[in-house]
C-alpha cells in the first residue's frame, strides 16, 4: 500500500472529535476518541456510534445471482429469504479461508455482499473470477455506501427517534430498506460487538447527516463515538474471530470452529462449490484427528497476550499460538483466542500457559464466547 | 496539553523531576499516555536495581501495544509506585502526577534532556 490512505465520509467528523486515527487497510480510520475502555463500556451498557464505510460491498444481480453465489461461497445463498442476511465465507479450492463475509439479500435477484476491507479487492476479483457461465453481474460498491454502526443495548431506542421503518420486526440478521433521519438507508441488524444493534447502509453524500441525527438521538442514552480499537475488545470478548488472526488461508471453516457455515446439503449447480472437496476431507479431520482448536484463554496475571505469541505448557512445550489477545474490560484480565493442539483444549485444561515476551504465564482454557449478553 | 516547566524531558518521552536529597522522580509525558492509550500493565524496576540512560528498565502494555520503558538517566531505582502497578490507569489520567512509575538516585545524566519548551516543539516536529 504506498498510495495515500482512503479517507471515509466521515473523515472531517472524526477529526473534529479528536480522534487518534490509524491506518486501517488502506483507511485511515478513527482509532479512539477517547478511552478505549469507556468506549467499550458504552457499547456494553448503553450504545456506540461507528463509522465503519472501509468495509467492502459488492453487488451481485441478475437470474442467476443466487447461482453464482451458490457456487462461489461455502453457504446455502439461494435458501436465504428477501430482507434476510447470512454470515459466510469463500474459501480457496483447497480450503482456506479467503475471507468472512455478511450476505445480504435485498431481492429475489439482488444481493449485497459485505467484505472486510483487507480482503475486498480479494473477494471481488474471486467472485469475478468465478462467474463464468452464469447470468449475473459483479459490481464493486466500494464507493457507493457509507457505513454506519449503532451498537448496544440503547441501540434500538435511538434509531426508533429517527425512523418509522418496523424495527421490532426486523431480527438479528435481517435488513430492510428505509429512511433513517430523512435519509434513504439499508437498516440491518447485525453486528460485531455481542451486542444488539444496527447497520445503516447510507449514501456516502448523506454520512455527515445521519452521524449528526444520531449523535444527537443518543445524547440522552449516553451514545458516544467508537473507534476501532473497542470494536476489537467487543468483538474479542464474543467470541467472534477476525480475519487475519483467527481466520486466514492456512484455515479453513473447520479448523476455525466455524464448519457449521459450510452447507454441504445445497442442491444448486449440481451440489458443487468451490472448495468442496477439500472441505468435506477437512471436515472429516476436525471430526476424527483435529490438530489445533480455537479456545479462550483468560489470564490469571494480568499481562496481556499478544497475536503470534505461543501457547506453552509449563515445561516450555509449543503446544498453540495466539491469534488476538487484549485487556478485556468486561472480565476485568486480559483474555486471548488461540489455536491451541486438541491434547489440551478441553475447557479447564490444566497447565496451560503463553510465552510473552520469554515468561510463561498461567492462563485459563475455556470455550468461546467470553461474554454473552443477557436477552 | 501542556507540559510542568519545572520538569526535564528526554526523546523517549519521560519526564524527569529535579533531584530531591539526591533522588528524582520519573513518569511518561501525556502525550506519550495518549499516544499509547489506556494502559493496562506496568511493568517497573526493581528497588535497588541500576538503571542506565536510554536503556529499557520496564514496560508499558495498553489496550492495543506493549512499549519499553526507559530511564532517562543512570543510577539506582530508590522507590516504585505501587499505586501505578495496582492501577495502571492512573498512567493515563494524572501521568505528570499520581502516575509518576519510580524514583531514581542519579549517577549520571546523558545530557541531552530536554526543557519543557524543547520537548514542546520536539513532539510537534
Amino acid at each position: 500500500m504506498t498510495d495515500a490512505p482512503r479517507r471515509t465520509a466521515l473523515d472531517a467528523t472524526h477529526r473534529a472529535l479528536g480522534a487518534t486515527m490509524t491506518d486501517f487497510a488502506g483507511w485511515d480510520m478513527p482509532l479512539r476518541y477517547s478511552s478505549e475502555r469507556e468506549e467499550h463500556v458504552a457499547v456494553r451498557t448503553r450504545a456506540g456510534l461507528f463509522d465503519l464505510s472501509h468495509m467492502g460491498e459488492i453487488t451481485v444481480t441478475g437470474p442467476q445471482a443466487a447461482d453464482l453465489l451458490d457456487y462461489a461461497l461455502v453457504g446455502n445463498i439461494g435458501g436465504v429469504k428477501t430482507g434476510r442476511a447470512r454470515y459466510t465465507m469463500i474459501c480457496e479450492a483447497g480450503g482456506g479461508i479467503l475471507d468472512d463475509l455478511i450476505v445480504y439479500r435485498l431481492a429475489e435477484q439482488e444481493y449485497m455482499v459485505v467484505a472486510n476491507a483487507s480482503n475486498a479487492q480479494v473477494v471481488l476479483d474471486a467472485l469475478s473470477a468465478r462467474a463464468g457461465g452464469f447470468d449475473a453481474a459483479i459490481r464493486d460498491d466500494r464507493d457507493g455506501y457509507a457505513l454506519l454502526a449503532v451498537q448496544g443495548p440503547e441501540s434500538p431506542g435511538i434509531l426508533k427517534k429517527l425512523t418509522d421503518a418496523d424495527l421490532d420486526g426486523l431480527k438479528y440478521y435481517a435488513g430492510l430498506p428505509g429512511t433513517v433521519a430523512g435519509v434513504q438507508a439499508l437498516i440491518a441488524r447485525t453486528g460485531y460487538t455481542g451486542e444488539d444493534g444496527f447497520e445503516l447502509f447510507v449514501r456516502p453524500s448523506d454520512a455527515v447527516a445521519l452521524w449528526e441525527a444520531l449523535t444527537e438521538a443518543g445524547r440522552d442514552s449516553g451514545l458516544v463515538p467508537c473507534g476501532l480499537s473497542c470494536r476489537d475488545t467487543l468483538r474479542l470478548e464474543a467470541g467472534m474471530p477476525l480475519y487475519g488472526h483467527e481466520l486466514t488461508t492456512a484455515t479453513t471453516p473447520f479448523d476455525a470452529g466455524l464448519g457449521r457455515v459450510v452447507k454441504f446439503e445445497k442442491t444448486s449447480n449440481g451440489g458443487d462449490f468451490v472448495g468442496r472437496e477439500a472441505l468435506a476431507a477437512a471436515a472429516e479431520r476436525a471430526e476424527t484427528t483435529p490438530p489445533r482448536k480455537l479456545v479462550g484463554l483468560i489470564a490469571q496475571g494480568r499481562r496481556v497476550p499478544r497475536a503470534g505469541y505461543p501457547v506453552v505448557t509449563a515445561d516450555g512445550t509449543v503446544i498453540g499460538e495466539v491469534t488476538s489477545g487484549a485487556p478485556s474490560p468486561t472480565l476485568g484480565k486480559p483474555v486471548a483466542i488461540a489455536y491451541v493442539d486438541a491434547a489440551h483444549a478441553t475447557p479447564g485444561t490444566e497447565g496451560v500457559c503463553v510465552d510473552i515476551r520469554g515468561s510463561h504465564e498461567p492462563y485459563e482454557v475455556t470455550a468461546l464466547p467470553f461474554y454473552k449478553r443477557q436477552k | 496539553m501542556s507540559n510542568p516547566q519545572q520538569l526535564r524531558y528526554s526523546k523517549e518521552h519521560e519526564w524527569l523531576s529535579g533531584a530531591e536529597d539526591g533522588v528524582s522522580t520519573v513518569g511518561i509525558t501525556e502525550h506519550a499516555a495518549n499516544a499509547l492509550g489506556d494502559v493496562v500493565y506496568v511493568q517497573l524496576p526493581e528497588v535497588g536495581s541500576t538503571v542506565a540512560a536510554g536503556e529499557t528498565c520496564g514496560e508499558l502494555e495498553s489496550t492495543k501495544s506493549v512499549s519499553d520503558l526507559y530511564s532517562p538517566v543512570d543510577g539506582e531505582i530508590a522507590e516504585i509506585n505501587e499505586d501505578v502497578v495496582n492501577d495502571p490507569s492512573l498512567v493515563n489520567t494524572a501521568p505528570f502526577e499520581g502516575g509518576w512509575l519510580f524514583k531514581v538516585k542519579i549517577s549520571g545524566e546523558p545530557g541531552e534532556l530536554l526543557s519543557a519548551d524543547e520537548y514542546a516543539a520536539f513532539i510537534q516536529s
